[in-house]
């Protein structure tokens, strides 16, 4: 016998998505996923941004990880509320292991958590975990052609940083033409060039963050 | 790695149907995949081989239906196959482009006893 099924193989994370995305609805927090391969400054932007709004708003972090806990104790030294998240091998974050931190997060105390991913750029572009904004890391050393090797990253991508302009002088890339691909393959998205080294750009990027939380 | 994920995803689906109408056994899964979801299919196999042990999906056939990365040039509005790393429309070399297929990734049917 042949049963038609039709369905989504993700069907069961999106479902577990949208109750978290009905929590933080319900709790008034922005949440908001940070990809990025490994070293494009997932953390580093977590860190300018609790720099520059601290007192201003109640921020919270879930640091995703395959293991260690150094980024949530890097965080950690800001005095924001902490969640880690091990993998234990998984190479992204799914809407389960969101759903399960969210319980140790204290929601009522704060108005936006970020949602520090796996560093990967592949894997956490199909599995949605009820954030309301996704954000792509992209840095200079990484190249200007990135948008062409993993263009389903670009394509869900509701803002795109790109990170440590700073270096430039230094480097082989094409800013005009790299935001021209971006563009390309995602005509709505917004582009944040920064340097959380040297702050560069960063008031732009929160200035953006505030007005997304004042429009909730 | 994450096709680890995704075959479990896919075996908790597929099981959920086949208990839905008290199939002692799924012989077929027919599996429609989007080129550009990256995902592999030989470790796709790899993984339910492994993870269907002992389930009454244990053996079933796979069979993939991939769908190449299509796209719609904003330019020339024409429609053509992406191809891999030429984000570049080949009628009139525009490059926004919008993808309107190649990230399927579902169960179509599934044939059991």
């Amino acid at each position: 016998m042949e049963i038609k099924v039709l369905k989504d193989i993700l069907d069961a994370n999106k479902q577990i998505a949208a109750r978290n995305r009905q929590w933080l609805d319900s709790e008034g927090v922005l949440a908001v996923n940070l990809m990025s391969s490994p070293g494009a400054g997932k953390t580093s932007l977590i860190m300018a941004t609790i720099k520059r709004l601290k007192g201003k708003i109640k921020i919270g972090v879930i640091e995703g990880d395959v293991s260690s806990s150094l980024d949530a104790e890097t965080v950690g030294k800001e005095g924001v509320p902490v969640v880690q998240i091990n993998t234990g091998g998984e190479c992204h974050l799914d809407a389960n292991m969101v759903s399960n931190a969210l319980s140790n997060v204290p929601l009522p105390d704060l108005e936006l958590l970020f949602i520090e991913n796996v560093g990967n750029l592949i894997c956490p572009a199909s599995f949605t975990l009820g954030e309301h904004k996704k954000v792509l890391i992209s840095s200079l050393p990484e190249g200007d052609d990135k948008p062409f090797k993993y263009p389903l990253m670009f394509d869900i991508a509701d803002v795109v940083v790109i990170n440590k302009i700073d270096l430039l002088p230094y480097l082989k890339f094409d800013t005009d033409a790299f935001s021209r691909a971006i563009k390309g393959i995602n005509k709505k998205v917004k582009i944040f060039p920064i340097s959380c080294a040297t702050g560069q750009g960063v008031q732009e990027w929160t200035s953006w963050l505030l007005n997304q939380m004042s429009r909730r | 790695m994450h096709e680890l994920a995704i075959t479990q995803s896919m075996l908790d689906l597929v099981l959920e149907q086949a208990g839905k109408v008290e199939a002692k056994e799924v012989r077929k899964i027919d599996l429609v995949i989007g080129e550009m979801s990256g995902f592999v299919e030989d470790c796709v196999q790899f993984y339910f081989d492994f993870l269907s042990k002992g389930t009454i999906a244990e053996g079933a056939a796979l069979s993939f239906t991939m769908i190449p990365t299509r796209a719609r040039c904003r330019s020339c509005g024409k429609l053509f196959e992406l191809k891999q790393f030429d984000w570049t429309c080949p009628y009139c070399q525009g490059n926004s482009l919008e993808i309107t297929s190649g990230k399927e990734l579902f169960v179509e049917s599934i044939e059991v006893e």
